[in-house]
């Protein structure tokens, strides 16, 4: 806290560049390719937040980002109320609901979050599609308003892309603060080992709820931003692929690192733009690059990549 | 509520597992400020009655008093709250984390910050956090790891990471410290510092049940010393009585005492 603070340095040089690149970028599908990164490292970072940080697998993420999505949608479009009232709605839905996963499975250690998650995610997934006079089902929700802020809609890609970067840049702050908290502690001490964090007084159920919780939040809020950028829903973007996808993106990116969610999530957002060309063999080269970076770079991209910089480093200093 | 002349009692207190006794009606009480020597055997039951203290185990029967309190049943965390830190045999940190971080964590029950104040870093949360550095800046200084407090804990020698999990322990300000043979894998320098640090504890106030094999440390350190055998309490006493006990030296040694089976199986 005394030194100057690494990350807001970061944070204030990346701010500058994602704002010059907002002002100077003029081609649509490169600003809508922008956005959509931004959304999946918010819905990383939440990730990070659970599995990275506090060592808690959930395989049912995007059913998070799927309740943020379609509360907004039916409260914005069926009921006519405003996205901004739907906002806290969404994001409460989705805390009350992982409170009420949470509870029971997080009281265990190991996996049992892992499948409990994996069971919900499937069953949120199957409500989305079945529950058509709401959803509108399998074919999806149409119809969801654009934001406005003061009477000004945000329907462009810019001014989109300056409302989702500027929500990223937000919880890359708050993230780093609740990591380098009392808190953040308790969590990292979970994941390295419970029973000793439980020894040193923290209340790990307790604990491993409440991140839980708030990752939930931010799942939610991602589903929000997103629901209101393409103004349709479909339940395939909140199944079970779209979950593991999430974790792929954290443990592509960096399992405990903050930009390594950033990292993770441009890659796969990228990745299937490109392999487009790939077309059948497009999920082979994804495998393949995902194999790749478990076997020599186990701790993701970013911690691999600072590594072989320190140690090309040294090298050079002998 | 609290008596003056002990801070811990085991009031028989048994448990079983799978139909073996792991420990049978065991009762003995710490006076505030003692050190206390827990021996026996391997499998006489030493970890298994840590565990109940620390609240990882209820006791199938009988129950523990700390501070005049029944503990029995109650969340580890809550104990910790309460004044009962430990470090584990075989050594156990955040290996993550920075030394200072470690030491951070340890005082968990005496700070409050919860997720929201993380975020809002509020002048009290932010004095809070300072405070917490300093005094386990202070912890480290007095285990004599001062210089290392930005090193990651997992790099530090095994005999200093010893000495970081005593000072996370007493991070918490426990009343009650239990240590779990915290000379293993020490060479003799190190068990001699060792013991000069536990001794510097209990001058801090702080009440110490200790396990540990190296004889040596445990006969000079210990006001007392309680030896199980099998579940047993078969000893309880000075360390120079004990040290002359029959029933001891059968435990140990497998000598005849009145143990007559175990003869007969040695002669054959």
């Amino acid at each position: 806290m005394k030194k100057p603070d690494k990350h807001t340095i970061a944070c204030i040089l990346f701010a500058a560049g994602a704002t010059a690149v907002g002002l100077m970028l003029d081609d649509p599908y490169y600003l809508q390719v922008l956005i959509f990164i931004g959304i999946n490292t918010l819905l990383a970072l939440s990730l990070n937040l659970l599995m990275g940080y506090a060592g808690q697998i959930s395989l049912g993420h995007a059913a998070f980002y799927g309740i943020g999505a379609y509360t907004t949608a039916v409260l914005s479009a069926t009921y006519g109320i405003s996205p901004w009232l739907a906002l806290p709605a969404a994001i409460f839905m989705a805390m009350a609901v992982a409170y009420i996963v949470g509870k029971p499975t997080l009281r265990l250690s190991g996996y049992y979050l892992g499948m409990g998650t994996l069971g919900f995610g499937m069953i949120v997934s199957i409500v989305f599609r079945e529950w058509h006079s709401v959803t509108g089902g399998a074919s999806g929700f149409v119809g969801i308003p654009p934001l406005e802020i003061a009477g000004f809609a945000l329907d462009t890609d810019r001014s989109y892309f300056f409302l989702v970067w500027a929500v990223v840049l937000f919880f890359f702050l708050i993230s780093r603060r609740i990591i380098d908290s009392r808190v953040g502690r308790a969590l990292r001490a979970i994941h390295d080992g419970e029973h000793a964090a439980a020894a040193m007084g923290v209340d790990t159920a307790r604990m491993k709820l409440s991140i839980f919780v708030l990752s939930a939040a931010m799942a939610s809020l991602a589903g929000f931003l997103y629901a209101h950028q393409i103004y349709f829903i479909s339940p395939e973007t909140f199944g079970f692929m779209a979950s593991i996808r999430i974790v792929t993106m954290v443990v592509i990116g960096g399992m405990a690192s903050i930009w390594g969610s950033l990292l993770g999530a441009s890659l796969l957002t990228i990745l299937p733009e490109w392999l487009h060309a790939f077309a059948d063999y497009e999920m082979m080269v994804y495998g393949l690059v995902l194999m790749l970076v478990m076997i020599f770079l186990p701790q993701g991209l970013t911690r691999g990549i600072i590594d072989l910089y320190n140690s090309s480093r040294k090298k050079h200093d002998q | 509520m609290t008596s003056d002349d002990t801070i811990l009692e085991i009031e028989s207190a048994s448990i079983s597992f799978g139909g073996v006794r792991a420990l049978i009606d065991i009762g003995f009480s710490l006076a505030p400020g003692s050190i206390t020597g827990l021996i026996g055997p391997n499998g006489a039951g030493k970890t298994t009655l840590f565990n109940l203290i620390t609240g990882i185990l209820p006791p199938d029967s009988g129950q523990i008093l700390f501070m005049g309190q029944p503990i029995t049943g109650k969340p580890v965390h809550e104990l910790v709250r309460m004044g009962i830190a430990r470090t584990f045999q075989n050594v156990e940190l955040f290996s993550s984390m920075s030394v200072l971080e470690n030491v951070q964590v340890g005082m968990h029950t005496r700070t409050s910050c919860g997720i929201f104040g993380s975020v809002l870093r509020t002048p009290g949360i932010v004095r809070e956090e300072t405070r917490s550095q300093e005094k386990a800046a202070e912890l480290l200084e007095f285990v004599g790891l001062g210089e290392h407090a930005e090193r990651k804990s997992a790099d530090l020698p095994f005999g200093w990471q010893r000495l970081l999990e005593l000072a996370r322990a007493m991070a918490s300000e426990p009343k009650l410290l239990l240590l779990d043979e915290p000379a293993a894998g020490l060479n003799t320098n190190e068990t001699d510092m060792l013991g000069e640090l536990i001794e510097n504890i209990r001058n801090r106030g702080v009440t110490v049940l200790l396990v540990e094999h190296d004889m040596a440390l445990t006969m000079k350190l210990c006001d007392r010393i309680v030896v199980l055998d099998r579940g047993n309490l078969i000893a309880d006493g000075p360390p120079r009585s004990v040290q002359d006990d029959e029933a001891v030296m059968a435990a140990y040694l497998g000598k005849p005492g009145n143990d007559n089976k175990n003869k007969a199986s040695q002669s054959t």
